[in-house]
């Protein structure tokens, strides 16, 4: 047995300690982080180069003098524009955090009744959640379109938030977190008189906190980096989000010295994703043990 | 009384939210992409009803579709969505051999292209691809003397494509990523020693007989999210080379061939039937999954 297990090692999955076997794919790895990683830290470094290093010919991939000259002229630039940039961050942050509260609270509520109570009908909407999970919204554009159109919610702030409340994977996620928890625990409520949206509140949301973060995370993305509604739904200026804005900036200054404002917005977009990302990441983790398709 | 209703109906009132705008912004979308792709409809007058018309049109007499838009697609999905997958389920069994901390740490680094969504994609790319001898890729070729003149990449009929799907490919290991990561580290310990007395000898074998059943369930939720993602990243085509239709129709994929009639020529009964036949598609792949994938008890 000794013997054999020199030559191959049965348990590797997980490992508690470092051992040297474990060079390999550290080795197999770097190519791959490499590729991952240098569009990243090249826009990090565009974003803090000043003019000079910009225009420098050979181009330099790091900079060497870093400056926040991109930054102030991003905020500058918005000064010729009708509204400023505050404006758009203002709307961004309200359409985000709107988002993630009201598509938590409307995912988790579905969530726990399609998995926990009874009624006609609850396995087809589940079915049928499930197979939304592939929706790919641009497909249907038009038809949404139509619909915005016809609801009265064509041009107003609400086309911001409305269409990215229903996410099915979102309600997907919770429910098969929903499902580990035990049905004696909610009978026991039951018992002591409790009402579902009382054991929702009290019992389920504070037992399935990662997978709550885990839908924070996804929301956060759709709402926070979405230009669909600036750019199909809304006319006025005023009502259109901090991403639609930084998107049509970096489109529209070409060439080189359009490159550092560009940099810098696209840092400014990406800094939030990834930080609530870190802070976050064991949860989702753990959410993620669940999300098995059977 | 009314304390009653709230706890009798619980399930209609915690459902109806949720259910509400699911069915306005998600199922209605397609009912009315199904209807309308039966008409004729420019945005304006009364639809008129002209049964498969415009299906007909789209394999007979669209020759843009056929000769460019749907082998585009086709090579696109074939080598992103399967090949996504792969380099996500690699990844994860590479991670899953680590140690935590540098396995955490290497699992954000790797996860976060699929965050830069839109915006911070375009600028990168465009920035790296530039077409003059500032961009970075033509400078370094231009060094080697690979090449004697500038490329203009982005809006090369050649190499648009190609770009598009190396950019799908690193921002590929998302939310399915992450799945598959988690299912490889939760897979019961004790298997892998039972497998290796019923006589495993190698790493390959492992995840063979070992890693993938036992991960079946997250490798099909990976699986779906690769082909949302693959078709979800369609844009990237018109957002590289800032216009749509893309230089010679050689980026453009399905979903901006319904952008093109829908928005722009406001052929709106002829867009809607690109985007049944689309999310025919999308189902289709999926169901091809499912039958990888399911569970065969």
């Amino acid at each position: 047995m000794a013997i054999i297990m020199a030559k191959y090692r049965v348990v590797s999955i997980n490992s508690i300690r470092f051992e040297r076997t474990q060079l390999k794919f550290y080795i197999v790895l770097l190519p791959f982080l490499v590729v991952v990683i240098l569009p990243i830290i090249y826009i990090v470094c565009s974003a803090f180069k000043p003019m000079e290093e910009l225009l420098a010919y050979p181009p330099k991939f790091f900079t060497y003098r870093p400056t926040l000259e991109n930054f102030t002229k991003l905020f500058e630039a918005s000064d010729n524009t009708a509204f400023p940039m505050s404006l758009y961050l203002f709307n961004s942050v309200t359409v985000t955090i709107a988002v993630v509260i009201f598509g938590m609270l409307f995912s988790a509520a579905a969530a726990y009744a399609l998995s926990k109570l009874h009624f006609k009908g609850r396995e087809l909407i589940s079915k049928v959640n499930t197979v939304s999970m592939m929706f790919v919204a641009t497909a249907v554009s038009i038809p949404r379109y139509l619909i915005i159109k016809y609801v009265g919610l064509l041009d107003t702030f609400w086309i911001n938030i409305v269409p990215l409340l229903a996410t099915p994977v979102v309600v997907f996620l919770l429910k098969q977190f929903i499902d580990q928890v035990p049905d004696t625990l909610i009978e026991a409520a039951k018992m002591e008189g409790a009402s579902d949206y009382r054991i929702l509140f009290r019992i389920i949301m504070p037992i399935i906190r990662p997978a709550l973060a885990t839908s924070t995370i996804v929301l956060f993305q759709n709402a926070w980096n979405n230009t669909e509604a600036s750019n199909l739904f809304i006319n006025r200026d005023s009502l259109k989000t901090f991403a639609f804005y930084m998107n049509s900036l970096s489109m529209s200054e070409n060439g080189v010295a359009g490159l550092g404002l560009a940099a810098a917005s696209a840092l400014i977009m990406f800094v939030p994703n990834i930080v609530l990302f870190m802070l976050m990441q064991s949860r989702v983790m753990n959410t993620m043990a669940h999300s098995g398709l059977k | 009384m009314k304390r009653n209703i709230l706890d009798k109906y619980s399930h209609a009132f915690l459902l109806a939210p949720f259910l509400l705008s699911f069915l306005i912004f998600i199922l209605l979308p397609i009912l009315i992409a199904i209807c309308l792709s039966f008409t004729n409809f420019n945005g304006v007058q009364f639809p008129d009803f002209v049964f498969l018309d415009n299906y007909i049109r789209v394999f007979t007499n669209d020759s843009t579709f056929l000769t460019k838009i749907l082998p585009n697609t086709i090579l696109y999905a074939v080598i992103v969505g399967p090949g996504g997958y792969l380099l996500s389920f690699f990844m994860a069994w590479v991670l899953s051999q680590l140690t935590k901390v540098p396995r955490t740490i290497l699992a954000i680094l790797l996860y976060s292209p699929s965050m830069t969504a839109g915006v911070t994609v375009t600028t990168i790319w465009r920035i790296l691809f530039s077409g003059d001898r500032t961009g970075y890729l033509n400078y370094a070729l231009l060094q080697f003397g690979i090449i004697e003149e500038p490329i203009s990449w982005l809006q090369s009929e050649q190499f648009l494509l190609p770009i598009m799907i190396l950019v799908a490919l690193w921002s590929s290991m998302g939310i399915g990523f992450l799945s598959i990561l988690s299912g490889m580290l939760n897979v019961n310990q004790e298997l892998y020693e039972a497998a290796h007395l019923d006589g495993i000898r190698n790493r390959f074998q492992e995840v063979i007989y070992v890693t993938i059943p036992s991960i079946r369930p997250q490798m099909l939720f990976g699986a779906v999210m690769a082909i949302v993602n693959t078709f979800n990243s369609a844009g990237l085509g018109v957002q590289l080379s800032g216009s749509n239709p893309t230089p010679g129709y050689a980026g453009s994929l399905i979903a901006n061939h319904i952008d093109d009639f829908g928005y722009i020529r406001y052929e709106m009964g002829y867009a809607a039937a690109l985007s049944v036949i689309l999310l025919l598609i999308i189902w289709l792949t999926s169901r091809v999954a499912y039958r990888l994938f399911e569970d065969k008890e």
